[in-house]
């Protein structure tokens, strides 16, 4: 386990460097996206037409903010749970979106798109939005506006700190560090 | 006015609705931006107890994340929840209106005013966000007395969706009960954001079970049922859920849980309901009485 300081959007090189337990500092832009915008997404993958940014390269973190007060970028803004994306991650990871940052157990389907496509899974701490919320430095809304917590936001983040859960070789912090505290 | 009752007639002692509304307000900021000190104290004895060193990492995040959420007014959770509350009403007050209204109103003006998250949905299927975090979920009981006593547990659904309820057979006794509590909690793993507090309600019916789940809840973490059995089996069920290695964000160790909190209700000759509600880390609740 090794920390790491890498930016985003990410590139090939730096994902070829990231292995499972990695503590990681994000810095960069990062997009913001959960349930309601990736079914929004995927109707407009079904009907062939554009998404409101290009995946490529991209992370997308699974995060719903509470609203910002004043003078401040955004409210509290931890990671939300991942599976609720499984069905609709592959998609996205096979037209080239690089990492995705959130919470929790990914289905076999997205460990193989992970595997297939050079990928990564983080995760942030969840129920830390308020320690988390400091390192987002800007906020903006791309798109759906009318989703409210739920839109698409791009987020530029200052060492947003993520540990590696699932590596591009499709090892799983999950299964190996339970596994090694279980005394059952 | 206390509540006295004189030969032919009964003076009820009346609460106004906007005091009603102006104490949920407040209570929903409050406890979505201070745990109570049950669960920091846990927290807080949690990070000298976890073994592994990432575990350990985790839990002083969580201590600071509450140091921030309380010092910059910013949520513990962006997920500040449904707003649930347990409402005990003394026979002998009278709110001077709609009470339900009163404390959907108390939440409309607490979750806008305090910059909390709206997540509430109209409709379970047509999921059109109502954008002011009502309905609450409430839950009556009438008591004795001349009092209104409002508990919030505004919770979130990280841990909301790996709840359970077993429909156990009487046969299955105490060992389906245990292992039906610790199926939820290793199903929850990391999903759940834990460390969990474990709710659990036994007996009753369907509906009783999961209510007596929710509240175990919001029992300080530390207090055992006064019920000998029960006391055990809390304390029995929290070192197992501990053993399974899940640890503080699923990502391995000894702290999976800081409690298990079991009420149990007598039940049907035919059966053994048990309700296992999970709670993260950020169990949490206010309580006043007007």
């Amino acid at each position: 386990m090794m920390d790491k300081h890498i930016t985003a959007p990410l590139t090939q090189e730096t994902i070829e460097d990231l292995h499972m337990g990695d503590y990681v500092y994000i810095t960069g832009t990062i997009y913001v996206a959960r349930d309601a915008a990736h079914k929004r997404m995927s109707e407009l993958m079904a009907k062939g037409e554009d998404l409101p940014f290009d995946p490529k390269d991209n992370i997308i973190y699974y995060m719903g903010p509470s609203p910002a007060r004043e003078g401040r970028p955004i409210g509290s803004a931890g990671p939300t749970t991942a599976s609720r994306m499984d069905k609709y991650a592959p998609a996205l990871l096979d037209m080239g979106l690089k990492g995705m940052i959130g919470k929790g157990r990914r289905t076999e389907d997205v460990k193989s798109a992970i595997v297939r496509n050079g990928c990564v899974y983080f995760a942030a701490v969840g129920g830390a939005g308020a320690l988390l919320s400091k390192a987002i430095v800007k906020s903006e809304i791309v798109a759906y506006e009318d989703l409210g917590a739920e839109a698409i936001r791009k987020l530029e983040v200052k060492d947003f700190p993520v540990i590696v859960v699932i590596d591009k070789d499709g090892n799983n912090l999950y299964d190996v560090a339970i596994k090694e505290y279980c005394k059952e | 006015m206390r509540g006295k009752s004189y030969p032919g007639k009964m003076i009820m002692r009346t609460i106004s609705a906007e005091a009603v509304t102006q104490a949920v307000k407040e209570m929903c900021i409050e406890a979505n931006h201070y745990l109570a000190s049950d669960m920091t104290a846990s927290l807080d004895k949690s990070i000298e107890t976890e073994s592994s060193p990432l575990g350990k990492q985790i839990l002083c995040q969580l201590k600071e994340n509450l140091k921030i959420a309380g010092e910059d007014m910013i949520p513990i959770c962006q997920d500040t929840g449904m707003a649930v509350f347990f409402v005990e009403i003394g026979g002998d007050v009278h709110v001077d209106g709609n009470l339900t209204d009163a404390i959907n109103e108390g939440v409309r003006r607490g979750y806008t005013d305090g910059y909390l998250r709206k997540s509430v949905v109209g409709d379970p299927l047509v999921r059109v966000n109502t954008g002011d975090n009502t309905p609450a979920v409430i839950h009556y009981d009438i008591v004795e007395g001349d009092r209104l006593k409002i508990t919030i547990a505004p919770k979130g659904f990280g841990s909301e969706n790996m709840s359970r309820v077993f429909m156990l057979k009487p046969a299955d006794g105490e060992e389906g009960v245990k292992n039906a509590i610790l199926t939820a909690a290793k199903d929850a793993g990391p999903n759940a954001c834990p460390p969990m507090v474990v709710g659990v309600g036994i007996g009753g019916t369907f509906e009783k079970c999961a209510i007596l789940a929710k509240k175990a809840l919001i029992r300080p973490v530390g207090e055992h049922n006064s019920i000998e059995w029960v006391s055990k089996m809390e304390e029995e069920m929290l070192e197992r859920i501990n053993a399974t290695g899940i640890g503080p964000g699923g990502l391995g160790g000894n702290t999976t849980a800081l409690a298990v909190n079991i009420n149990t209700y007598p039940t049907h000759i035919a059966g053994l309901p048990v309700a296992v509600n999970i709670c993260c880390h950020v169990n949490r609740h206010a309580v006043r009485e007007l």
